[in-house]
């Protein structure tokens, strides 16, 4: 190796030890055999993917349910997930998965972590098993250097063990490492050991004991993003009215080794993937088909650095965080999105529920932390959650717009979420669709009392004092005003009459119909005295009220002018109708009415002008 | 009109018909209501622009310590010690601040939780200037009611919803002091008013609680309480003195003073100051006025009162410049403030306090930002003076007095265009509303002739003409005419109030925009970005020091410790800051040891071509920091007495730490294309000095378009 790397070796030498108390330990284990193993370890991410792919055989008399699987505890403590798929048979064939549990066989060494993988049918003997494990660990590249400058490229340190580890004998077995390529510093010289582009092989080894260790150490450039969320809230909101809302919280932070020195922009700038080459500036979410109304914002307001194609698959958005982020700078910031309801909640055997995947949509993010928080509508019941693996979980209440009792939310928490993570999960719930109605009735109700209490406000007698003069002046004031609104009325009705007169005497023109003309002026009188009769008492309570002394000489200017005209009215109609029977020529008429008309003229216009003068006060 | 249109509706709608009065209410209020929506919505121009956001400076730090508020309570909001600010200083927030603005949007907040309506504290402060600016329309309303009448008091408030001078610090996001204080200022004022012109208690009871809401707002309240006495002294010289007046301002001064002593950060001053002392003077004259006229009642001798009044006012006024004199020598009273000093004398602020004169908007008038805010209403205010002197009254000489002190106040600076615009408003409205009744009464009176004859013959046609038509003529016409004239007008100013509302004042500074070169949007968000990255990627003790100007945008945005800030009560702490950036680097290192700064932030324009960049405030710096520490002169950084950075700049400049920090290897960085690197696009020059070595200072972080740049301190060297 080219540079000592002392932590490292101090624990090469543990696990040194380790195998050794194991391999005295082991003896009861050697019912089963593994005939072949190969291993793919794929480095070119900060998630570190092992694919072991196993052939079992049970050499013992006795048939066997479960086949153990080993690990140190320093890589066990890094372990994000795990997943085992069997075959049976010579052949490859269709896996099914198995389920994994932790176990501790007796006898084992506490340095190791035992996970054993349920067999769905017991392994009969000299059967073979074809077994896939595929291992997700984090925090298993250490950059080293733990500093870089802007222009280094980032260095990180991988060690695992060449041989499999296994409690079991392994006949034949080889390791393969990915590489994400570029410069490989160092690697741990073995003669199988063979560097091809950017794989390094180390194998084929055979006939090795149970628990054979052979600790390897690879330290090379990975400058891929190295996203870190500290701490994502991912909320999901149920609307019935047809949206499920997801708000998503990230803490992100550049997890590899830290910038020292200074951030130069121009060198940024000028040469990104050079001076620059360990950040990251975004970051890539692969949102569910037809998501809408999709916001990325921070705690100082909207980012304006993000991109989005969508079409009838997905949705690809790609988010820039305000800054490129170096080795140890963080950020944070919130994405939002809306989804069709029908896509994500069904109903079955009369509950409804949420069928949708639990882990956050960013591409090759490791979440230390991952809380959900499903948020029901108000008026939820019989809440279930299934989830495809253990997370704690407890509910809160949340409070949004016109609630009453309040949502109730489903919290699930879980550590260390990998995209593997990215499973459906199951939330099921009883919900009424009448409750849906309640908002909008509350708010029509709230809008109808608002109205209500203005129509009372404006209808009651609020005063406090009913004898006070100021209150007594502006009853009777009311009271003016609603008579003389009436007596306006009235006034208005004898202009309608007037009228009617004049239509009449145009019709005599026309038609010559003495009688009916006669008629009308007859009609016209009575209508006449009917109003002078309505009028009376009302200009008696107005004359008395002391309100009036304003109206009151307008009023009586009025009447007197409205007599004077219908009396004008009058004699012009009978003369008008007289000289119609003695048949006078039309010339004559004129003459003998010219007067009177413009007198009826002048008086009319005073007459409304009189009213509009009223009507205003 | 409606009413022949629902002639044609069957009967039993017709019933519904509306008499006169209740149509009129209707379309008043339906008006109104319509007026009251316009001036919410268009001051929302900036949320469709940008986004939901403070802008600005000042307002960041009212919408921190609001946040603080609805999170802490009042009580500890009052007693609020902020260490963030003024470094090592720290600031007693609750008593240095009107908090009117904190605690309504606090309350609008809290009141819209009890509504259950899950409201972000940030929204609800973005949209409370727009609120109460809606407000203010239907205070005009009734005020403009007082005045003239409810014609005028509705042109009033249309004016006034979309008036660009009040618009400019009221659009959604602009959340300061002005925003609420231009609805109490018109509310006091319509509120005493309506209590000089009723004599009633209780209106001037009502006036005293907008007075104190007031002065809870904004230092501005200055101007209520020396424009009120002074329009009472008015009243009393032009002999319009009255029970009423007497009722209303002894109530308003005594009450609104109890009140206003309890914001703290107002305290005594209302008996202390000399900017009060107006109003105290007029309160007792009006005293010795009242006694003197009971006098007269009861002495009922022309010649024993003329002798008695004598000797009244001899001693009155010797007593009152006794007191005066006393109070002032002693130091009881304090003298005027340079501010006040800066309204009355536009130079004083030049020659006397840099501080003042360096903010943007405290600079005098131009003509055109007049026309730019008031538009036509700067040609109907004076025609409005005219119609409020053809018909005076108790309320129109208010609103005289009110629109020619606040139009002078507006000549002084620019941001006071904002008090002019109510009254410029009202005056405005009472003109166009005059005129267009006038016309209207015209053409009413004209149209009803020819109907009332209609049928007739032509002889009993004009005789009845003879009597109502006494006018010139073509008046007919020249009124249609003059009507259209108005609509025109009046429509102009809708089109450029809408405009300049989009264009120029929903800007919120924060974030900018520009054109591509395609015509696309650009959009420059460094500022936050600068700010973002403080808030994440420095430890949470970090102090930062910077120009005051962004001192509230770093605490509120960056949540981290400033050493100046925008609050500029401390002269000797920002000439510091003033000094370090304009001294040499070893210098200005020792002063920032001294004041425990971490980072050092710098705004530069350079490559953007942004304007309002440290480079083109660094004589501020210098004369600031020049006037406390004389080491610093401006002549060293002028080559005769020119201010450049190229070449021939002076070579003070060219090292000093501004220059510095600005031009870190700006000089290898090429900005425009066929220009050599290093090329200032805001200065339009070649920088002098393109080899920069810093020595105690390393970048730490500078935005993608260079407008924000960040520096660290490099801790202080082993001894060896």
């Amino acid at each position: 190796m080219a540079t000592p790397l002392p932590p490292l070796r101090r624990a090469t030498t543990t696990l040194l030890l380790v195998v050794l108390v194991a391999v005295l330990a082991s003896t009861a284990r050697a019912d089963l055999v593994i005939s072949k193993a190969d291993r793919r370890v794929d480095l070119t991410s900060h998630i570190v993917r092992v694919l072991a792919s196993l052939k079992v055989e049970n050499v013992g008399p006795d048939p066997v349910s479960q086949v153990l699987l080993s690990f140190p505890n320093i890589q066990a403590k890094n372990l994000a997930a795990i997943r085992a798929f069997g075959t049976e048979g010579k052949v490859k064939g269709p896996s099914t998965i198995l389920p994994i549990e932790v176990v501790e066989p007796s006898g084992a060494p506490p340095e190791l972590t035992f996970f054993s993988a349920l067999l769905p049918k017991p392994l009969g003997k000299g059967k073979t098993l074809h077994l896939d494990v595929l291992t997700v660990f984090t925090h298993s590249l250490q950059p080293f250097p733990e500093e870089i400058t802007q222009a280094e490229a980032q260095l990180v340190v991988y060690q695992d063990s060449a041989h499999y580890l296994s409690p079991y004998p392994v006949k034949v077995q080889t390791l393969t490492i990915r590489l994400p390529g570029g410069r490989v510093e160092s690697y741990t010289r073995h003669p199988s050991a063979k560097l091809v582009d950017s794989e390094l092989k180390y194998g084929q080894f055979e006939d090795l004991p149970p628990f054979s260790y052979l600790p390897v150490i690879v330290h090379f450039e990975n400058n891929n993003p190295f996203a870190v969320a500290k701490e994502v809230i991912r909320e999901i909101e149920i609307s019935h009215w047809g949206n499920v809302q997801i708000t998503e919280h990230y803490n992100i932070a550049h997890g590899g080794a830290k910038l020292k020195g200074e951030f130069s922009r121009i060198d940024y700038q000028s040469r990104p993937y050079v001076r620059g080459v360990s950040s990251f500036r975004n970051l890539i979410a692969r949102l569910p088909p037809r998501a809408h109304s999709i916001y990325y914002r921070d705690e100082i307001g909207n980012i304006s650095t993000s991109h989005l194609w969508s079409d009838s698959k997905k949705t690809h958005l790609e988010i820039e965080p305000r800054f490129p982020l170096f080795g140890g700078w963080q950020t944070t910031f919130t994405v939002g999105y809306g989804l069709p309801l029908q896509d994500f909640v069904f109903y079955s055997d009369g509950k409804r529920f949420l069928n949708i995947t639990f882990g956050s949509p960013m591409e090759e993010i490791l979440i230390e932390k991952l809380i959900v928080k499903v948020v029901l509508p108000e008026g939820s019941k019989d809440i279930e959650v299934s989830a495809p693996f253990p997370t704690k979980q407890w509910q809160e209440v949340k409070y949004s717009h016109l609630d009453i009792v309040g949502r109730p939310v489903v919290v699930l928490e879980k550590p260390d979420v990998i995209p593997e993570h990215n499973l459906y999960f199951q939330v099921y719930y009883k919900f009424n669709n009448i409750s849906l109605l309640r908002e909008p009735l509350m708010l029509i109700t709230g809008f109808f009392l608002l109205f209500v209490a203005c129509i009372v406000y404006m209808r009651t007698d609020m005063s406090i004092s009913k004898s006070s003069p100021s209150y007594l002046a502006k009853l009777q004031w009311d009271e003016v005003q609603a008579t003389v609104q009436k007596i306006q009325g009235l006034f208005e009705q004898c202009l309608a009459v007037h009228d009617k007169l004049e239509a009449s005497l145009r019709d005599l023109s026309r038609t010559g119909d003495v009688q009916s003309c006669k008629a009308a002026r007859k009609a016209a009188d009575a209508q006449f005295k009917e109003l002078w009769k309505e009028l009376k008492p009302l200009l008696t309570s107005l004359q008395s009220s002391p309100q009036s002394y304003q109206i009151w000489p307008k009023v009586e200017d009025l009447i007197t002018k409205e007599r004077e005209m219908q009396e004008k009215l009058m004699t012009r109609h009978s003369t008008v109708v007289d000289s119609f029977e003695k048949k006078l020529r039309g010339q004559d008429v004129e003459n003998r009415i010219a007067l009177q008309q413009q007198k009826i003229a002048a008086l009319r216009q005073e007459v409304e002008s009189l009213l509009e003068y009223i009507s205003e006060i | 009109m409606a009413t022949t249109a629902l002639d044609f509706l069957p009967a039993p709608l017709r019933s519904l018909r509306l008499k006169t009065k209740q149509q009129e209410l209707l379309l008043r209020v339906s008006t109104l209501a319509l007026i009251y929506v316009l001036a919410f919505a268009v001051r929302l121009f900036s949320v469709l622009r940008y986004e939901s956001m403070i802008h600005e400076f000042d307002p960041y730090f009212n919408y921190r310590t609001t946040l603080f508020l609805s999170e802490n309570g009042f009580s500890e909001f009052w007693n609020w010690f902020d260490s963030e600010s003024w470094y090592p200083l720290g600031r007693v927030v609750g008593g240095t601040l009107f908090p009117g603005l904190m605690v309504t949007a606090a309350l609008l907040h809290r009141l819209l939780r009890a509504l259950s309506l899950a409201v972000h504290i940030r929204e609800v402060c973005v949209l409370t200037a727009p609120f109460f600016a809606a407000n203010t329309t239907l205070v005009a309303y009734a005020f403009g009611r007082e005045i003239w009448d409810s014609g005028a008091g509705l042109v009033a408030a249309a004016l006034i919803a979309i008036v660009p001078g009040y618009i400019s610090r009221s659009v959604a996001g602009s959340y300061d002091n002005e925003g609420v204080a231009i609805f109490a200022l018109l509310l006091t004022f319509y509120l005493f008013v309506r209590a000089v012109n009723t004599g009633s208690l209780a209106w001037a009871l009502a006036s005293a609680f907008g007075y104190f809401y007031m002065v809870s707002a904004w230092g501005g309240y200055v101007f209520i309480i020396n424009l009120v006495p002074l329009y009472v002294l008015v009243l009393l010289v032009t002999g319009r003195y009255s029970q009423r007046l007497y009722v209303a301002y002894n109530c308003m001064y005594v009450l609104g003073m109890l009140l206003a002593m309890q914001i703290r950060f107002v305290g005594f001053q209302h008996v202390q100051s000399g900017e009060h002392m107006a109003a105290m003077g007029v309160f007792f004259l009006l005293q010795v006025f009242f006694f003197l006229d009971w006098v007269k009642y009861l002495l009922n001798d022309a010649r024993l009162f003329k002798s008695f009044l004598r000797i009244t006012l001899t001693c009155v006024i010797t007593v009152g410049a006794l007191a005066l004199g006393i109070g002032t020598a002693s130091g009881y009273i304090s003298p005027w403030t340079g501010r006040f000093y800066s309204l009355l004398d536009p130079t004083y602020a030049k020659d006397h306090i840099p501080i003042i004169a360096s903010v943007s908007e405290h600079q005098p008038t131009a003509w055109s930002s007049f026309m730019f805010d008031f538009h036509i209403l700067l040609f109907l205010f004076p025609a409005g003076l005219y119609f409020c002197f053809k018909r005076l009254s108790d309320a129109t000489i208010f609103i005289v007095m009110y629109g020619l002190t606040s139009m002078y106040f507006a000549g002084v600076m620019v941001r006071l265009i904002l008090v002019a615009a109510p009254a410029v408003c009202l005056i405005s409205a009472i003109a166009a509303s005059a005129t267009i009744k006038n016309l209207t009464t015209l053409i009413r009176a004209k149209s009803k002739s020819p109907q009332a004859a209609s049928g007739k013959t032509t002889g009993s046609k004009a005789a009845a003409k003879g009597a109502v038509d006494q006018s010139l003529p073509f008046q007919h016409n020249a009124a249609i005419a003059l009507l259209l004239g108005a609509f025109y007008l009046l429509s102009r100013y809708a089109i450029h109030c809408t405009w300049v509302t989009s264009e120029a004042y929903s800007s919120p500074s924060i974030v900018l925009a520009a054109r591509g070169h395609n015509g696309g949007r650009v959009i420059f968000d460094d500022y936050r970005e600068a700010y973002y990255w403080l808030r994440q990627n420095t430890p949470p003790d970090a102090k930062i020091m910077s120009w005051w100007d962004y001192g509230y945008q770093i605490t509120a945005m960056g949540n981290r410790t400033v050493i100046v800030d925008n609050n500029t009560w401390n002269n000797t702490h920002i000439a510091t800051v003033g000094r370090a950036m304009s001294s040499y680097e070893d210098e200005a290192y020792e002063i920032m040891q001294s004041l425990d700064v971490n980072y050092v932030l710098v705004v530069f324009g350079g490559v953007t071509g942004y304007s309002s960049d440290d480079i083109n405030k660094f004589l501020w710096m210098v004369r600031i920091g020049g006037g406390v520490f004389p080491v610093i002169k401006e002549p060293d950084y002028l080559v005769n007495g020119e201010y450049r950075v190229d070449k021939g700049a002076a070579p003070k400049m060219l090292n000093c730490l501004m220059y510095k920090l600005c031009y870190y290897r700006f000089g290898e960085l090429t900005t425009e294309y066929g220009k050599p690197p290093g090329y200032d696009r805001v200065r339009g020059v070649e920088i002098g000095n393109k080899d920069i070595k810093l020595e105690y200072l390393e970048e730490a972080f500078t935005t993608s378009n260079w407008i924000v740049r960040i520096y660290k301190v490099k801790p202080p060297k082993n001894r060896s």
